[in-house]
């Protein structure tokens, strides 16, 4: 078996994008399309008193001028958050009205206002901009703190003072009688900054309404089409959903921003309808940077207690979390589920307690941008920890080692189960690949050069898999988080598999088939992957979270289990076997220690055939399944970031970045570096480069390119990624998930890198040269002082 | 509107189109070759870079009437037929791309940098191709295998 | 984009001659700001004329101490130009550094000092190295052609053809990128000229590209990084953004001098 489970398989997938084949949204014209352009608010805040589309309506092209009266007059649903996050008091959270279009307010810089239906882009964008809209501007509040004090601007009637819930977990008076008998205390500040996910491939949709069968389709770049058409059909009230189809074709990227469903697609829907024309949007970059749910956006105080021999006794932690004008589709669970309760890191803490504060601003939504909460989390634990230690004069391995977890399965004080894990040995491996032995003699050497070389921790956990139906229901999940898969043998013995799951980058058309042709022990050739069109696929929950191999193929390979046992069963009967003697390798079905077999396409045959099955087999070979985790799955691992910094500009160059994770069973290796590859580029942008900056007025200042700082090939380093694996004992396969650890686990090593070289741990995300620069003339004031 | 005519992968084309048409509005919206994609409005994430007249340049950036007479090859214009260009087939092999929507502007610009560097006989390395890359964005793939892709290709032509 | 008309001009005569015939017409050279400009809809000429396939515009030539470049070469081949290399590296190697690949691929040096964005390259070069700019009516001294953001002396209609560089005995040219839009954040040209030493400044100044007196006076004296030591640049007269401060762009300006000392 070369191409099975752990072979490094080339994507089967690659062909198409490499020769410029790839189908992606904006790559599809359909008969008689019109395109959308949307008329969007200037202001952060402030009352629509009137619009006048009269003069956009004569402009040459021109089908329509919609509005929000008018998508509420058609009965139109706001859009709403699917997570409900109680506050400690018990109240639920206030969430406030967003329609697709506004009606009497809108709430940040692009917030959707009017949309022109129009014979051509440019059409659609002349008349957009002929639209008269008259606001009558409000004040304007965009940082969470601010947007919490007495007498800010209220941004909905039903959040006073703007909070949407005050949600807490731990025992609060348990941690701060732990934290008051500490020996040492160490106490961290910490921004985490706020992210704009950019998938390269801009947000699009089209739709199109075929009158005569009251159906709509929907073309659309979203990571879980099937969650599209649930909730575009139950809550926005688009459509029944079997009268909405939802095709996620090629789609460029997601990281987060591609689960939720926007108002632009609801309204392309709605506006089909309206005109009777294939309605289509693509969004700008520009647009994208406005609209797009962004991430992160935390403002933290945390408190961490140890005893005198540096074991952790407590952690405290207090979180502002901005969720933006709106709630977005998971916002609510991002700052709480996904975060607060990986808040014991990799650590054996007896009490930590957490406060979230979650918060309107006049902002864009913030939702989950790849790792959602986890790399908030993993940031305020090995910031700390890489502090801690050096206020207490440990060794940063030292004391994470004195505070691992070893015993499994551990109960954390904050919901969370880990079920397996060997965090030293990850910790052991990274330190190794990084030469840290060697590290004070690289630092000499660099200051010889002029420059000031600083390496760092990260020891992060996380939770993926997101995971068992009932227990994300009973911490307010509005939706069952299983997958389902559907497994097709042909009459000719080809396989298709029809999954849930949603691949957007990801390869799951080479992994999922895999997991099959290593079951089965079959050529890749013959195996396909169907995904991404609710007409073809039946439900599922899509992909985010690092959920696919865990979930999604924990689901084919409950369906590989029923089809292995109608095969044997088949086989046995056929072959006059029984069934505990027949084997399936090399492309047949044997009975073993004979030489009695059918090759495998006979299998499939006489099973469509039906001329001779046993007694009650229905015919066919098709199985379908459900599978619903048991537990959430727990990647680890250890990062080590080494840079070196320019004094003299504050420039940070990462000379070395070693990763050891701990995914569990790899089915692929190839495509899991990859995707490590990927997140630390991801976490190093975060780090290092990103940030997205409003303005007190709320406007938008990072915008594009221009001065939103994507990484580019320049800005980052070949990466040492390597892998120390347990296996998973909550799934099948023994997976845990790897798609977020990169921009997860990164974040912190690299601060914790430049603090270290430039001795100056006061440095917020991202670390700029001029930030940089700036904390080494602090700590060169600091030094002059003394 | 105007008459523009260019050779665009080997073949002769000719359509009218309003003058303010972008070449890659051209190539996508009225030639339908739609592997060369758009990504941003600011002309930096290099999604839409094609060869014109044998240098890559940025096609949203480019007036179509601007470079009406030209020769003009995309990433469907690549490869020998069935036989993958040596770039593209470097892409496969080291997993240079994920998502694939920046890839063929990142192949173009690979085409066009290797071909460059071995005119030149200056050597492509690591810290070449990584500068070389400033006008193409990537969001999956930390770059990590595009640059490795790249310096197969780059080896594997050096010996072809 | 707005609808425009395009003419593509033959010369520079007929360049001039269409530009004035139309309402509101802009000259179009590689068009990698112009058009991104137009494309967010924050310009909407009536007209645009195509410059990129003048002839009499193209092109590089080194006679005695000067080297002239066409209005209408694109950075690429300034950058790669054998002769441009040995008369004056260091503006080969300033226009090898001017955005991306692509980007010097189409983009022109008439266009940009056009243009003069205070962040662009070459308004350093011109001014540092004491070029004369050649336009369809008359010559201007870099000096007298910058005036602040995004200003020149440019009349209405009037058409850069070709700059005139004085061959350096020594210069160098350093920047250190704004780190989204790597454009300089600060960029120094240092330059020993038969007009003495020349010290220009791009990116950094509130007003666009600016002659750097201090450095001047104390390089004249003593061309050594070490030189620059004691010369401070005023913290007032820099631009401060979200990509840094004012006092960040002072003292930039003052590590890129000395590194452009250095490597001159």
């Amino acid at each position: 078996m070369t191409e099975g489970i752990g072979a490094r398989v080339l994507r089967k997938e690659d062909k198409r994008f490499i020769t410029g084949k790839g189908k992606y949204t904006d790559d599809i014209k359909m008969e008689n399309q019109a395109y959308a352009a949307f008329v969007r608010s200037p202001h952060a805040h402030a009352k629509v008193t009137g619009i006048n589309a009269d003069a956009a309506k004569a402009m040459p092209g021109v089908e329509a001028v919609l509005t929000g009266p008018e998508l509420v007059a058609d009965e139109i649903g706001n859009i709403i958050c699917g997570w409900a996050v109680s506050s400690k008091d018990g109240s639920p959270m206030n969430m406030g009205a967003w329609s697709a279009l506004a009606t009497d307010t809108v709430r940040y810089v692009g917030d959707a206002v009017a949309v022109v239906i129009a014979d051509s882009i440019a059409e659609a964008e002349a008349a957009a901009e002929a639209v008269e809209v008259s606001y009558e501007e409000l004040p304007v509040v965009v940082g969470s703190v601010k947007a919490l004090a007495d007498g800010a601007p209220q941004i909905h009637e039903n959040a006073p003072n703007n909070m949407i819930f005050d949600w807490e977990i731990g025992e609060e008076a348990a941690t701060d009688a732990a934290l008051a008998g500490a020996a040492h205390v160490t106490k961290l500040d910490i921004v985490n900054n706020r992210l704009s996910p950019n998938a390269m491939e801009p947000r699009a949709a089209i739709a199109t309404y075929d009158e005569a069968e009251e159906h709509y389709t929907l073309y659309t770049t979203s990571q879980n089409p099937h969650v599209a058409r649930l909730v575009l059909s139950a809550f926005y009230n688009v459509a029944p959903e079997n009268k909405l189809r939802v095709i996620a074709p090629d789609v460029g990227g997601g990281f987060g921003s591609k689960i939720y469903i926007y108002p632009e697609e609801i309204v392309c829907l709605w506006a089909s309808m309206k005109t009777n024309r294939s309605v289509k949007w693509t969004s700008t970059r520009a647009e994208a940077f406005l609209t797009d749910a962004h991430g992160r956006d935390h403002v933290t105080t945390a408190t961490m207690g140890f005893d005198a021999g540096g074991k952790i006794v407590g952690l405290k932690v207090d979180t502002k979390a901005n969720l933006g004008a709106y709630m977005s589709l998971f916002s609510s669970a991002t700052p709480t589920y996904l975060y607060a309760t990986l808040l014991s890191g990799q650590y054996n803490i007896e009490n930590v307690y957490c406060n979230v504060k979650a918060v309107y601003t006049n902002t864009v939504p913030v939702d989950a941008y790849r790792g959602a909460g986890r790399p908030e989390a993993s940031y305020v634990m090995e910031r700390l920890m890489e502090t801690a230690a050096r206020e207490m004069g440990m060794s940063p391995a030292d004391l994470r080692l004195k505070n691992f977890i070893t015993e499994f399965p551990h109960q954390t004080p904050v919901i969370m189960a880990y079920d397996s894990g060997d965090f030293a040995a990850n910790q052991k491996q990274a330190m190794e690949a990084a030469d840290y032995a060697g590290f004070e003699a690289r630092r000499e050497e660099a200051a010889k050069r002029g420059k000031l070389r600083g390496i760092g921790f990260s020891n992060y956990i996380e939770a993926c898999g997101i995971a068992p139906s009932a227990a994300v229901g009973s911490l307010g999940a509005g939706v069952g988080l299983w997958e389902s898969a559907e497994v097709r043998v042909n009459a000719v013995g080809t396989i298709e598999i029809l999954t849930g799951s949603h691949s957007h980058g990801q390869g799951h058309e080479t992994t999922f088939a895999q997991v099959v042709a290593d079951r089965f022990d079959l050529p890749l050739d013959g195996i396909s992957v169907v995904h991404g069109d609710t007409d073809k696929v039946q439900m599922g929950m899509g992909t985010y979270g690092s959920r696919s191999g865990a979930v999604g193929m924990s689901a084919i390979v409950k369906a590989l289990d029923k089809v292995e046992a109608k095969v044997k069963k088949l086989a046995a009967h056929t072959l006059e076997a029984s069934e505990d003697d027949i084997v399936i390798e090399g492309g047949a079905v044997k009975v073993a220690g004979t030489d009695k077999q059918m090759l495998w396409h006979e299998v499939g045959l006489a099973a469509y055939l039906a001329h001779n099955l046993p007694e009650g087999m229905e015919p066919g070979l098709k199985e379908g399944a459900f599978y619903d985790p048991t537990n959430f799955t727990f990647p680890a691992g250890c990062y080590i970031c080494e840079v070196e910094v320019d004094p003299d500009t504050g420039t940070t160059e990462i000379v070395q970045f070693v990763a050891s994770d701990d995914f569990g069973t790899i089915v692929n290796p190839m495509i899991v570096e990859g995707q490590v590859h990927g997140g630390i580029g991801q976490g190093i942008g975060q780090a290092l480069l990103e940030g997205v900056v409003y303005d007190d007025a709320g406007q938008l200042l990072s915008g594009s390119y221009m001065d939103y700082t994507m990484p580019r090939a320049s800005d980052l380093p070949s990466f040492s990624v390597h892998h120390q694996s347990t296996v998973c004992p909550g799934n099948p396969m023994g997976m845990k998930g790897c798609g977020e650890a990169g921009a997860i686990g990164s974040p912190p090593a690299v601060i914790n890198a430049i603090t270290d070289a430039i001795g100056n741990n006061d440095l917020s995300m991202p670390a700029t040269p001029s930030k940089v620069w700036a904390a080494i003339q602090a700590a060169n004031a600091a030094t002059a002082a003394e | 509107m105007t008459k523009i005519s260019m050779t665009v992968n080997d073949k002769a084309v000719s359509r009218d189109v309003p003058d303010n048409t972008l070449l890659v509005e051209f190539i996508r919206e009225n030639l339908r070759l739609t592997g060369t994609h758009v990504g941003c409005d600011t002309s930096q994430c290099g999604a839409c870079v094609v060869h014109v007249d044998g240098k890559a340049i940025k096609s949203c950036t480019t007036l179509a009437a601007s470079v009406d007479g030209a020769t003009v090859t995309t990433v469907e214009g690549l490869a020998n037929g069935k036989e993958l260009h040596p770039v593209q087939q470097a892409f496969k092999d080291n997993h240079g791309l994920q998502c694939g929507f920046c890839t063929p502007g990142m192949i173009m610009s690979a085409t066009d940098m290797i071909a460059r560097y071995q005119a030149s006989g200056e050597e492509l390395t690591e810290a070449a191709i990584r500068h070389e890359l400033e006008g193409n964005i990537c969001r999956c793939t930390g770059y990590h295998n595009i640059v490795k892709s790249i310096q197969d290709a780059a080896a594997k032509m050096a010996n072809a | 984009m707005f609808d425009t008309t395009y003419h593509r001009a033959a010369s520079v005569a007929d360049a001039a001659e269409t530009a004035a015939k139309a309402d509101d017409a802009a000259y179009l050279s590689g068009g990698q700001t112009l058009l991104p400009t137009m494309k967010q809809r924050l310009a909407s000429p009536s007209d645009l004329v195509d410059l990129s396939q003048i002839a009499e515009m193209q092109g590089i030539s080194v006679a005695g101490d000067t080297v002239t470049i066409g209005a209408g070469t694109p950075h690429a081949d300034v950058a790669g130009s054998t002769d441009v290399q040995n008369a004056i590296p260091a503006l080969a190697a300033l226009a090898g550094n001017i955005g991306d690949p692509a980007v010097r691929a189409r983009g022109t040096l008439g266009g940009s000092i056009a243009n003069n964005d205070p962040a662009a390259d070459y308004p350093a070069a011109c001014l540092g190295l004491n070029a004369t700019i050649v336009t369809n009516t008359r010559e201007l001294a870099a000096a007298d052609f910058f005036e602040g953001l995004f200003e020149t002396a440019l009349e209405e209609g009037e058409i850069v053809t070709a700059v005139r560089f004085p061959v350096p005995s020594r210069a160098a040219y350093a920047k250190f990128p704004n780190p989204a839009s790597r454009y300089a954040m600060a960029g120094v040209m240092v330059a020993q000229t038969g007009d003495g030493v020349r010290v220009a400044v791009t990116g950094a100044g509130n007003d666009g590209v600016f002659r750097h007196e201090a450095m001047e006076a104390a390089l004249g004296t003593n061309w050594s990084a070490d030189a620059l030591a004691d010369v401070s640049t005023d913290a007032d007269d820099m631009l401060s953004d979200m990509h840094g401060s004012a006092e960040y762009r002072a003292h930039l300006v003052g590590v890129m001098a000395k590194r452009a000392v250095e490597s001159a």
